[in-house]
């Protein structure tokens, strides 16, 4: 539809602010990590001097550097366990016919809708009697509550995209199930295992309820946790620098991936009803 | 030899039947068309042969050989999908190239293979593109060349054409032609356009609802339907087809009387009060431009036009009739299921580009009686051929 | 006179349904790659829910488990009448409601300026998924520091020398700021897959017919974007009834900030009182189911969409 001057004036000056509103919490957070010292006190947006100080006191501590390590361990294998279960259920439920077909994207939902602190909670008893508190497989396992729903939800919406013609193409050109699904469907699949992974990584990493009921060391602690329990280069210092400092560096990943895969995040989570 | 032979085929969705007990066989190197409104089961029967749709009863034979079990795969046909299918990831060369791959045929005669078929169909400045970037019509070629490459036992197509436009339509109709021709291989193809049907087919099957109605070459069809359905869909602008009362010595028409004698018509019919008849819009004639010899020679009828079209070459003129409710409501339902919309009962004539009829006037339309259809009142049977000779 | 839609003469027998091998082998493998998902989902989510409940039942402190002992309902019994219940409930849903509104509005917004096309639509979209995909948690710390009465800018860009986290409504209103700010982008997201479904020539017919831009808002594109903004709302306010992060990080629950969920976590974990948390878990748990029937059965919401097979 053809916007009128007007209308395009109106447009310019809401993109604008949308940006600033969006970004702001960001770009102080950074600025904030950059604030040494006593200037952290100066109630000012920006920082008087610009100082790597926080970076190195957070790279120093062994409890943002596990925290990191433990992050960035539990949510890639929560994310391949995910991707690779809601692969196979994604498959079945857009491609064959079966009785209970509906019930699994059902149970998907229903299981999204749960909230996570009444699965923590139990979970903080049985854990602590298995064994599993504290520890990765302690983490990882609920963390898949979080991701499959959306995983399975995701998947299904981009296989059922792909249409089925192709593969029956395939079959009529003489290629045996393995043939099509190697050649045809793995191909056209990729980019929608992609997004989804990229999705549910964004899920796992963000978790934080989990993270602080089922853990107390930094053996399995979580980045979002350990943030919750940091403290600052001295005891006489607020740890408000260090937390930002350690904020910035694990929102980096989070922003490049946003960056680069703007588009595909756009079509994963509106099920592709949007367009680029 | 039959190439393909379908015996009693049926298929059931549930309580649905889609396809019911049709056979037909299909001679080898013979261009069968299987044509019908939708929901015809056309589709399904196609997809049955192929073995994309499982068969609930009946047996499909290739030859001598039963291939109800046998996975598409192992079915040696190919297809060419309405949507094409084309794998939008590989590029035209690799689209066509695919069948090859997949029995590992050597990377050299690949090459060649697909090269001569580029060229038979026009696409070898394509070679290179991925599907996305071409239009309709190299799509569909593309299609065509994968099937083609392959050398297979029969060549199966559905609705090929109803993708794209009138115009390339025809073209690519004629493309479909002279590749037939040229291959000789045996092909079923599934249309719902009468003339695709005409034009391509060496034989045409008429499906209605998934029973087959009537088998023959589009001629045979098109002037000896065997009912009134296939009556009202061969042939565009469609045969009239309008109520007519017997009496002893005529027929009586909305628009005139037909001298007839009812003596003539078959047993079967001797109870009946009224009948259907049939002529098509080309078999009527603007009376004004006859001699006066022809004229006696025939039968007229008057009516006023509504609405006349004029072609260029010939004039269509539109007459509206009223038919007796039970009448009308059965033509008109036979209309919706021949997939057109109209609501009312109306006789088209196809008139002489230079007759000078004009809308609102009223015209007297000439006809030869020998060409007339006569159906038994539910419309089951042409009863034309069941006439006993004129006195 | 007989008619030509007549049906077949002779009825036919009901066939007996039976299914190819084919049809079979493809039920089978259905299950088979269904079944591991479905199984997983049941077992993180369904057993410890189900263990909650059965724990519920029990006066059971961790630290004394010896003391462990069975007592029905009693556990809901002291919480349906606990004042620090219903006053955690009564700000739950305040939340709920002034965080969902606002996002709905500021959503829309988002998603009728990423619907149209123009220079830089990329990099505004990035923007506008870039609190989507920040860490809830470094949210809630930015937040917090920029309001915080030591650190933070708002106090001296609004020239004043408010304790905003020492009172309640003004600690209210900083959670649900950020809570807004976090989760837009995703309510935006659902919003903007149903404005792009409602065909341009809708608006078009109305911006011809003479309609103005609220007008056209109101009487055409809304009304036809009904089933995508229902699923929004039901998502968005089961969501943030749930919500935990923001305000514990900002305030610990203190001030009346305290949301149901931290309550449930302070119970279990801070306590050890399982019985009485596992109990909290299940009430919030059938709240959300209430939310979810509310929304499916009396206002009718179509999640059909995300379930269609």
């Amino acid at each position: 539809m053809r916007t009128s001057k007007r209308a395009r004036i109106w447009l310019g000056v809401a993109a604008i602010a949308v940006v600033v509103w969006a970004l702001m919490p960001v770009v102080w957070i950074v600025s904030l990590s950059f604030k040494h010292g006593d200037d952290i006190d100066n109630k000012q947006f920006w920082p008087t001097q610009w100082s790597w100080d926080n970076y190195k006191t957070v790279f120093g501590t062994d409890l943002f550097t596990s925290a990191l390590r433990n992050s960035l361990g539990i949510s890639l294998i929560a994310t391949t366990v995910s991707v690779v279960l809601a692969m196979f259920a994604a498959y079945a439920v857009a491609r064959l016919d079966f009785p209970g077909k509906r019930w699994v994207l059902v149970s998907a939902l229903a299981v999204s809708m749960f909230p996570a602190i009444s699965i923590a909670t139990p979970l903080f008893n049985l854990w602590r009697e298995i064994g599993l508190y504290d520890t990765w497989a302690g983490l990882v396992i609920p963390y898949l509550a979080l991701t499959l729903p959306l995983s399975m939800w995701t998947l299904t919406s981009f296989f059922r995209q792909i249409p089925r013609d192709l593969e029956q193409a395939a079959q009529v050109d003489g290629a045996t199930t393995w043939q099509a699904f190697r050649r045809i469907l793995v191909p056209l699949a990729a980019p929608g295992v992609f997004t989804t992974a990229i999705l549910a990584f964004f899920i796992a990493w963000n978790d934080f309820v989990f993270g602080i009921t089922l853990t107390s060391t930094d053996k399995a602690r979580p980045v979002p946790a350990a943030l919750a329990f940091f403290s600052g280069a001295s005891e006489f210092q607020q740890p408000t620098a260090a937390i930002a400092a350690a904020s910035v560096v694990v929102t980096i990943p989070v922003v490049v991936l946003v960056m680069l895969f703007q588009r595909r995040i756009v079509a994963g989570l509106t099920g592709g009803a949007v367009k680029g | 030899m039959t190439a393909i032979s379908i015996q009693h085929l049926t298929k059931r969705y549930g309580d649905f039947t889609a396809v019911d007990d049709v056979s037909l066989e299909i001679a080898d190197g013979e261009f069968m068309v299987l044509v019908g409104p939708s929901g015809s089961g056309k589709s399904t029967l196609l997809r049955m042969v192929v073995g994309l749709e499982d068969i609930s009863d009946g047996d499909l034979y290739f030859g001598d050989q039963r291939v109800n079990d046998r996975a598409p795969r192992d079915r040696d046909l190919a297809m060419v999908f309405q949507n094409y299918a084309l794998y939008p990831h590989l590029t035209v060369y690799e689209n066509i190239a695919f069948p090859l791959r997949l029995h590992k045929v050597d990377g050299k005669e690949v090459d060649t293979k697909v090269r001569k078929v580029a060229e038979m169909l026009e696409l070898t400045e394509f070679l290179d593109r991925k599907p996305a970037n071409l239009s309709g019509g190299q799509r569909q070629r593309v299609a065509m060349g994968r099937a083609v490459i392959r050398d297979a036992h029969a060549y199966l197509f559905d609705e090929p054409l109803s993708n794209l436009d009138a115009k390339l339509r025809v073209q690519v109709r004629t493309q479909i032609a002279r590749l037939q021709n040229q291959l000789g291989t045996t092909t079923v193809y599934v249309t719902h356009d009468q003339v695709e049907a005409m034009t391509l087919g060496d034989r045409v099957a008429l499906l209605r609802r998934g029973t087959l109605q009537q088998v023959g070459t589009p001629r045979e069809l098109y002037e000896r339907p065997t009912n009134l359905f296939v009556a009202g869909f061969m042939g565009s602008p469609p045969m009239n087809l309008l109520p007519a009362e017997i009496h002893p010595d005529h027929l009586g028409l909305p628009f005139g009387d037909i001298p007839f004698d009812a003596a003539r018509l078959p047993a079967s019919l001797a109870d009946e009060d009224a009948i259907i008849v049939g002529i098509r819009p080309e078999q009527l004639a603007d009376a004004s431009l006859l001699a006066d010899e022809q004229r006696r020679h025939g039968a007229t009828l008057k009516g006023r036009i509504d609405v006349l079209e004029w072609l260029g070459d010939e004039q269509m003129a539109y007459l509206p009739f009223e038919a007796p409710e039970a009448i009308h409501k059965q033509l008109t339902e036979l209309q919706k299921e021949l997939d057109s919309e109209s609501d009312q009962t109306q006789l088209i004539a196809k008139l002489d580009g230079a007759s000078k009829a004009r809308e609102g006037d009223e015209i007297e339309l000439w006809l030869e009686p020998g060409d007339l259809h006569l159906f038994d009142p539910a419309g089951t049977q042409n009863v034309t051929s069941e006439l006993k000779p004129a006195a | 006179m007989s008619t030509i839609a007549a049906s077949r003469a002779k009825p036919k027998p009901k066939p007996t349904p039976h299914l190819s091998d084919r049809a079979k082998a493809e039920r089978r493998l259905g299950w088979l790659l269904s079944a591991p998902a479905v199984a997983v989902l049941l077992l993180v989510a369904a057993y410890p829910i189900l263990n909650a409940a059965y724990l519920s039942l029990f006066d059971y402190r961790l630290t004394d488990p010896g003391s462990r002992a069975f007592i029905w309902f009693k556990n809901y019994q002291v919480i349906l009448t606990d004042n620090i219940w219903w006053g955690d409930f009564a700000t739950t849903l305040f939340i709920t409601v002034v965080t969902v509104a606002l996002e709905f509005a500021i959503g829309l917004g988002f998603a009728m300026v990423m619907n149209r096309t123009f220079v830089g639509r990329g990099f505004v979209r990035t923007a506008i998924l870039v609190p989507y995909a920040i860490i809830t948690v470094v949210a809630a710390y930015s937040w917090q520091y920029a309001f915080a009465n030591d650190t933070g800018f708002v106090n001296t860009w609004l020239g004043t020398n408010l304790d905003w986290f020492g009172g309640r409504w003004s600690a209210l209103f900083v959670i649900c700021l950020s809570e807004v700010w976090k989760t837009t982008p995703f309510i935006s997201l659902l919003l903007l897959a149903g404005l792009a479904q409602v065909p341009d020539e809708l608006e078009e017919a109305a911006l011809v017919d003479g309609a103005s831009w609220w007008q056209r808002l109101w009487r055409v594109t809304l009304p036809n974007m009904q089933g995508a903004i229902m699923v929004a709302l039901l998502f968005r306010t089961v969501d943030a009834w749930r919500i935990f992060d923001n305000p514990f990080v900002m305030t610990g629950g203190s001030n009346g900030t305290e949301t149901v969920s931290i309550l449930a976590y302070r119970q279990t974990v801070g306590r050890t009182e399982i019985g009485l948390g596992s109990a909290m878990s299940i009430l919030l748990f059938l709240s959300v189911a209430l939310i979810c029937f509310i929304f499916i059965k009396l206002l009718r919401t179509d999640v059909g969409r995300v379930t269609k097979t």
